[in-house]
C-alpha cells in the first residue's frame, strides 16, 4: 500500500504515504471490530486507502508543496478518480512493490537500513515489531529509517524499476536483502517466533513478486526462491511444541511440507538455465539434497560435499567450510572433519561464531572425548544470546559424562 | 509558453448521465480522461475542473439571483487550463476535446499574464 501511495506522492513525501496507511489501518480496526472482518480484507483496505487518498488530495491540492510532486491529473476532478483507480489496479500495485524493492535496496543505503525500510514500507511492520525482530529498541530502528529516507531525498532516487543496463547490478542488491531478510526469519532463533515466521514469509512473497516480473525473472531470482521454498518446507518441523530446536537428525520428516518441496524443485529446474551459477543455486541444491533424503542416514553426503566445494570456491567463506566439515564428518568421520576445522578456525568471521565450538563439541562427542566436547559446548553457550540455543547446548553439555 | 483557458460550453457531459446508459456515460468520460492524460504526458495540462449546473449571479447592487440564466447550450460545464505557445496550438488542443461528440463548443481564451 505504501508503495502505491509513494508513487502518487513521490519518494520525498514517503511519510504522507505512511500516515495515510496508518490511518486506514486504524479505521479498519475500528470498523472491523464493529462489523466483523469483511470478506476480502485486502480489497477493503485498498478501497479505504483510495478514498483516504482522494480526501487528502482534495484538501491539499491547493498547496504548492505537494503539487510539484503530484501529477496534475490528480488535481482535477475530471481525472482524479480514474487516475487513482489506475494506480490501485492489481498489476500496478505489483509493479509499485517492485519499484519500492529497488528503492529500498539502493546501494547508498546500508544493509541494516535496507531491511528495516523493506519491512516498514513493503511489509507493513511497525517500528516496534521491527525492533523486536532485530532485538533492538524503537529508537535504533527509527534512526535507521530516518537515515535511509534522508538518503532517498538527498540523492533524489527515482521511484522506478531500473533500466535493463542497470538491472543486473541492482537486482543483486535486492536479492541479497531478500536473502538476509529470509535468513533473519529462518535461521535466527532470536526475537519473537511469530515475527520471525512473518519475516521469512514476507521475504518469500517479495521474491515471488520479483520472479513474476520480466525484469526480475532471471535464474538467480528463481534459485533464491527455490532455496526459500526448500527451507520454508522445513520451517515448522524445526521446533518442537515447547519451542526447543530440533536438529536435522531429530526432525520428523513427515512434517515437511511436500508441496513446498515440489514447488522448490520446479523452480530450481527453471533456474538451471544460462551458464551462470550463483551461490543461491548452490545453496538451493544443498537444501534440495536435504529435502529429498528419506531419512538423515539416506542423505547423499557425497553430492552435498561437491556442492559445498563449489560454494567455498565461489564465496571463500569460512562458514561454508565449517558446514562442509559437518558433511565430511558424515563421510570420513570426525577426525577428518576436525582437520578441516583446524585450518579455518582462526578466521575472523568465525571468531565469535557459536556454531564453531558447537560443531567441535559435536565432533569430540562422536569421538567419545567427553572432556573436550563439554569444554566446547560450554564455550558455544556463552557465544549465543538465544535462550533456545543455550538450552540445547546445555542439554548437550550435560550429556558429556 | 503561455497559458490558455478552455471553456466548455453546452454539450455538458453531466447531463449525458440521464440521457444515456451508464456504459455510454463511462465510455464518454473515458475519452475526456484520455484526452487530458495525453495532454498531461506532453506537459500541456495545467489543471481542469468540471462545474455543476446550478449557479448564482451577482449583479450591480449586490443583487443575487439563481443560475446563469442562459440557454442550455451556453452554460459553462467546466474548464481546462493548458500550456501552449500560441493561439494556433491552443486551438489544436481544443479540437481534440470530446465535447464535439455532443454538440458543445469550446471557447479558447489566452490568460493575461502580468497584466494586472
Amino acid at each position: 500500500m505504501v508503495s502505491v501511495l509513494t508513487k502518487i506522492f513521490g519518494l520525498t513525501n514517503i511519510e504522507i504515504a505512511e500516515d495515510i496507511v496508518h490511518d486506514v489501518l486504524l479505521k479498519a480496526l475500528e470498523s472491523w471490530k464493529l462489523k466483523g472482518v469483511p470478506e476480502n480484507p485486502s480489497a477493503w483496505l485498498m478501497a479505504a486507502a483510495k478514498n483516504k487518498t482522494l480526501d487528502f488530495l482534495r484538501h491539499k491540492k491547493q498547496e504548492e508543496k505537494y503539487a510539484r510532486q503530484i501529477t496534475p491529473l490528480l488535481q482535477s476532478e475530471y481525472t482524479i478518480g480514474h487516475t487513482l483507480n489506475n494506480y490501485f489496479s492489481e498489476n500496478e500495485i505489483k509493479d509499485d512493490q517492485l519499484r519500492m524493492m529497488f528503492v529500498c535496496c539502493h546501494d547508498s543505503i546500508n544493509e541494516e537500513s535496507q531491511i528495516a525500510l523493506i519491512l516498514k514500507t513493503l511489509c507493513g511492520f511497525s517500528v516496534s515489531e521491527i525492533a523486536k525482530a532485530f532485538l533492538t529498541n524503537d529508537s535504533t530502528i527509527n534512526k535507521r529509517l530516518y537515515r535511509a529516507k534522508e538518503k532517498l531525498r538527498e540523492l533524489e532516487i527515482k521511484f522506478e524499476i531500473p533500466v535493463p543496463s542497470e538491472i543486473e547490478k541492482r537486482i543483486d542488491q535486492v536479492l541479497k536483502a531478500l536473502y538476509l531478510l529470509f535468513n533473519e526469519g529462518y535461521s535466527s532463533t532470536e526475537g519473537e517466533s511469530f515475527i520471525r515466521e512473518e519475516l521469512a514469509a514476507e521475504a518469500l512473497r517479495l521474491c515471488l513478486i520479483l520472479s513474476q516480473h520480466t525484469a526480475g525473472n532471471i535464474p538467480k531470482t528463481l534459485a533464491l526462491l527455490a532455496l526459500m521454498y526448500f527451507h520454508g518446507a522445513r520451517f515448522n518441523a524445526r521446533i518442537d511444541d515447547e519451542g526447543n530446536i530440533l536438529l536435522l537428525k531429530e526432525q520428523n520428516r513427515k512434517l515437511w511440507d511436500n508441496e513446498m518441496i515440489q514447488e522448490g524443485i520446479i523452480l530450481l529446474n527453471m533456474a538451471s538455465t544460462g551458464d551462470l551459477v550463483s551461490t543461491y543455486h548452490i545453496e538451493a541444491a544443498i537444501a534440495y539434497e536435504h529435502c529429498i533424503a528419506k531419512s538423515y542416514n539416506d542423505t547423499n553426503w557425497k553430492n552435498l560435499l561437491n556442492y559445498y566445494q563449489v560454494l567455498i570456491t565461489l564465496t571463500k567463506s569460512p562458514v561454508a567450510e565449517l558446514n562442509s566439515a559437518i558433511v565430511i564428518s558424515e563421510i570420513d568421520g570426525p577426525d577428518a572433519a576436525l582437520n578441516v576445522i583446524f585450518k579455518i578456525e582462526l578466521a575472523d568471521e568465525l571468531k565469535n561464531y557459536y556454531l564453531l565450538p558447537a560443531t567441535k563439541g559435536d565432533l569430540y562427542f562422536r569421538k567419545s572425548d567427553m572432556i573436550k566436547a563439554k569444554y566446547f559446548y560450554d564455550i558455544a553457550e556463552t557465544l549465543t544470546s538465544s535462550p533456545f540455543e543455550k538450552k540445547l547446548l546445555r542439554k548437550k553439555s550435560n550429556m558429556c559424562t | 509558453m503561455k497559458k490558455y483557458l478552455l471553456l466548455f460550453r453546452g454539450g455538458d457531459a453531466h447531463r449525458m448521465e440521464e440521457q444515456k446508459s451508464p456504459e455510454a456515460w463511462q465510455a464518454h468520460m473515458q475519452k475526456w480522461m484520455q484526452w487530458m492524460k495525453a495532454l498531461a504526458e506532453q506537459g500541456k495540462f495545467a489543471g481542469a475542473e468540471p462545474l455543476t449546473n446550478d449557479g448564482k449571479v451577482i449583479s450591480k447592487g449586490l443583487k443575487v439571483t439563481d443560475g446563469p440564466y442562459m440557454e442550455g447550450k451556453e452554460i459553462v460545464g467546466g474548464y481546462l487550463i493548458c500550456n501552449a505557445n500560441n493561439y494556433d496550438e491552443a486551438v489544436e488542443i481544443a479540437k481534440g476535446c470530446p465535447i464535439f461528440e455532443q454538440d458543445g463548443i469550446v471557447e479558447v481564451r489566452e490568460i493575461l499574464e502580468g497584466g494586472m
